[in-house]
């Protein structure tokens, strides 16, 4: 270590989904998080940071994996991570009350040849259940540390921070990197030594068919970390362990004695591999634990019962998402009013420290641009809380998984998985979360398809244009089946979508259901909050970042290049004189004057041609045009194109004025194509993040304006055929 | 007998697994393998298919599920 002073250990957090792994992170860590970065990551991993004495542990949350046969993008960055990041020590959190199918990651962590900490969560629950485990023997079968705990009581923190301490304290005498472990041929217990990178270590025996195909392919993998791990998987046929094979011979050879053994055993390796695994495991567990057979249903299976069932499951599930977003709006709504006259304030504040009347580029850059952009996109901020906490404890709760097993029976007709309607669901509040929530999708096929359909449910931030338009060009009566249509619309499209990628582009067979079902849980508060407040935070800092920066530019492009001074003006009345830009009073026609002569206006006539089919003129192309920064900018630059001042989705003098100059037909349209035409900024670079390339958020962004251009254009000249127009 | 034919409250001894390695790989990490037994937890038809597997619960698709011979 190069300073003595100060270490750094990293150290990261594994386990099986639903073992309580995050709890348990946040129990370490408090609400000392941040996102880490790693390169090739691409997924956000959270990490936080502790000091303990000369200590410091920086400790790395993984998402949940079964095993390291990385399945969903979740699980490759878990196995990534391992493989690429070397941690100094991996604390493995295994459910208690699930031992066996839980031992499984360890007994591949163990063969991975990284440091161990097992913590045995939730050891309430197994004695609960009657599961009675020896932790010294565990510990000593296993070669690692073992630490009970309760993760959603705080128990055994303190314990795990100890044993953290003790394995930096002691690492350097532990034998080797997985210490000691049992391994199990059928019926009898025997240990196989082989050299690894220096190391000793003791791993699972296969067997007689399965270890001399290993010893061949060891012969071709070159001394280095995580060999034998490395080793199995490539019997396995593993892809992505042959990428880690540099030289192609080697793979060659590898894939050979791969295709030989099935031919020469009659097994499959992956059949036999995870055979002998559990064969140990279930030995370990017979060796180390006492199980009071207890026959009765638990729980669990009784409120599955009902909430799984064949006719009820479908109604339960709507009654729900009904109550979360009626709460999350209507609780939401105060603090939204709370925060746009914090803006508001702040704006007005900032104005003051200028001249009355002086025209500052600097003051409208930071008034108009960034308070005004920013702030637009904060205002959804309670809502989309209330949603992230809605969702937190329908988690936590263990919910999360059965809606998607209710709703796979409808997915599945359009081709996507049950896991989809989750962020679907997601998208209502907005797309940007929901994007990042189909990492939990198994196939980039589900997971490309639903990112691309995303958009097309209709978010929060186009609420503000609904808001605006509806009751501008429909009467009471008809205001909120007009807004049920413009969602279902929205609905309707994005399966259709998904059908036509899956019959197009993705063509192939559907992700079958498998999943597994936590038992039902109450969450505790602290945990609800912190995961609440991580996904509030990573929005907040797209706010912080994309969206200020696309505010900038649409500022300046709304408010430049400036009409020259002495540029003649048209007069209102006849009987006035012709007046030049400057002479004109300050106001909302100086205003609208500006915007037309600005790049933005000039943008929005350019594209009349384009969108007049539609039904558009350039006032609506420009205030589309400032939807692209955000969704509901579009209520503020329709304001000023229309010049009215202070411009919100409540001002009846704007309503009055887009009355006066469209029919509701075109109001409509106008609704439509917000919804469906390119998404804003931020969803844009979240695609862009979490597809990996430029490609999919262009070819999203294109793709649903063209939509949106054919289907506006459907409803507009279907509707002036029907005489709706007028 | 595929799995899907067995009852509510059936219990049952994975014989072999058809379809591909992905499929098997996933059912192995989940603890269903060859020589596992299972109880069916949930059978009911049209509504999901749920199999208690090592102390946990697992909803298989009623396609897997007809691809997996028990006894």
């Amino acid at each position: 270590m190069p300073n003595p002073q100060k270490r750094v250990l990293k150290i990261a957090v594994a386990g099986n989904p639903n073992a309580g792994k995050t709890t348990l992170f946040n129990n370490l860590t408090g609400a000392r998080q941040r996102v880490g970065n790693y390169s090739g990551v691409t997924v956000e991993v959270m990490e936080g940071t502790l000091q303990r004495g000369d200590l410091e542990m920086h400790i790395i949350d993984l998402p949940g994996t079964y095993s390291l046969t990385a399945f969903s993008e979740e699980e490759l960055v878990a196995r990534d991570f391992l493989l690429h990041e070397n941690p100094d020590l991996v604390i493995d959190v295994v459910d208690a009350s699930n031992l066996e199918r839980n031992l499984y990651l360890t007994t591949e962590l163990l063969e991975f040849g990284v440091p161990l900490i097992v913590v045995l969560n939730m050891s309430d629950t197994a004695q609960d259940r009657g599961i009675f485990i020896d932790v010294q023997k565990l510990s000593e079968e296993l070669g690692a540390q073992v630490v009970p705990a309760v993760g959603n009581r705080n128990r055994g923190t303190a314990e795990l921070l100890d044993a953290i301490v003790h394995w930096d304290a002691h690492a350097a005498e532990l034998p080797g990197p997985a210490g000691k472990c049992r391994a199990a041929g059928p019926g009898v217990t025997s240990l196989v030594a082989v050299e690894t990178g220096g190391h000793p270590a003791e791993w699972i025996d296969y067997g007689e068919k399965v270890e001399p195909a290993l010893a061949e392919i060891a012969q071709h993998v070159p001394p280095r970390d995580h060999r034998r791990w490395l080793t199995v998987k490539l019997l396995e046929e593993d892809a992505e362990a042959m990428n880690e094979l540099p030289d192609p011979n080697a793979r060659e050879a590898v894939a050979a004695v791969a295709a030989r053994f099935g031919e020469d055993t009659g097994a499959d390796a992956d059949t036999l591999i995870p055979s002998g695994r559990y064969h140990f495991i279930e030995q370990l567990v017979g060796f180390v634990s006492r199980v009071v057979p207890q026959r009765e249903r638990t729980r669990t299976d009784r409120i599955d019962r009902v909430v799984l069932h064949t006719i009820w499951g479908v109604p339960i599930f709507l009654t729900l998402m009904f109550f979360v977003f009626t709460a999350t709006f209507a609780l939401g709504n105060p603090f939204m009013g709370m925060i746009e006259s914090g803006f508001d304030w702040l704006g007005r504040t900032i104005s003051g420290f200028w001249p009355v009347g002086a025209a500052s580029p600097l003051k409208s850059l930071i008034v108009d641009g960034i308070i005004g952009g920013v702030g637009g996109v904060l205002i959804f901020l309670p809502n989309i809380v209330l949603l992230f906490l809605a969702i937190a404890v329908l988690e936590g709760t263990g919910y999360m998984a059965r809606a998607a097993i209710v709703m796979d029976r409808f997915m599945s007709k359009v081709g996507l998985h049950g896991k989809s309607f989750i962020p679907l669901l997601i998208g209502f509040g907005c797309t940007v979360p929901a994007i990042m929530a189909t990492r939990t999708l198994e196939t980039r096929r589900d997971r490309l398809i639903t990112m691309m359909v995303l958009p097309l449910m209709s978010c929060g931030a186009r609420l503000p244009i609904y808001a605006l338009m509806i009751p501008a060009f429909f009467p009471t009566q008809w205001q909120g089946p007009v807004l049920w249509i413009v969602y279902v619309v929205g609905i309707v499209l994005a399966l259709a979508m998904a059908r036509l990628l899956r019959a197009t582009v993705f063509r192939g067979e559907t992700t079958p259901m498998l999943m597994e079902l936590p038992p039902y849980r109450l969450p505790t508060p602290v945990s609800l909050l912190v995961q609440m407040w991580t996904r509030a935070w990573l929005y907040l800092q797209k706010a912080g970042t994309v969206i200020l920066g696309a505010a900038v530019i649409l500022w300046f492009l709304t408010f430049y290049p400036k009409p020259p001074a002495d540029m003649p003006i048209d007069p209102v009345h006849p009987k006035m004189e012709t007046t030049t830009f400057s002479e004109m009073p300050d106001g909302g026609a100086k205003q609208s004057i500006a915007l037309q002569y600005s790049v933005a206006g000039r943008v929005g006539r350019m594209l009349e041609p384009v969108l007049r089919p539609l039904g558009f003129d350039w006032r609506i192309n420009t205030a589309l045009l400032g939807a692209i920064a955000a969704k509901e900018v579009f209520v503020a630059q329709i304001g000023i194109v229309f010049a009215v001042e202070e411009a919100d989705e409540n001002s009846e003098d704007l309503r009055s004025q887009l009355r006066a100059l469209y029919s509701p037909l075109v109001g409509l349209c106008i609704m439509i194509f917000a919804l469906i035409s390119t998404p804003c900024i931020a969803t844009f670079a979240i695609t862009r993040q979490e597809s990996g390339s430029i490609g999919w958020a262009l070819a999203q962004a294109w793709g649903l304006t063209a939509l949106a251009w054919l289907f506006t254009f459907a409803v507009h000249q279907v509707g002036l055929l029907m005489g709706w127009g007028g | 007998m595929p799995l899907d034919q067995i009852h509510e409250g059936g219990i049952a001894t994975v014989l072999s697994i058809g379809g591909g390695r992905q499929l098997r790989s996933r059912l192995a990490a989940l603890g269903l393998l060859p020589g596992t037994p299972l109880e069916v937890i949930q059978n009911s038809g049209h509504g999901p298919f749920i199999v208690g597997v090592r102390g946990s619960r697992i909803v298989i698709g009623r396609g897997m599920a007809s691809r997996i011979e028990v006894e």
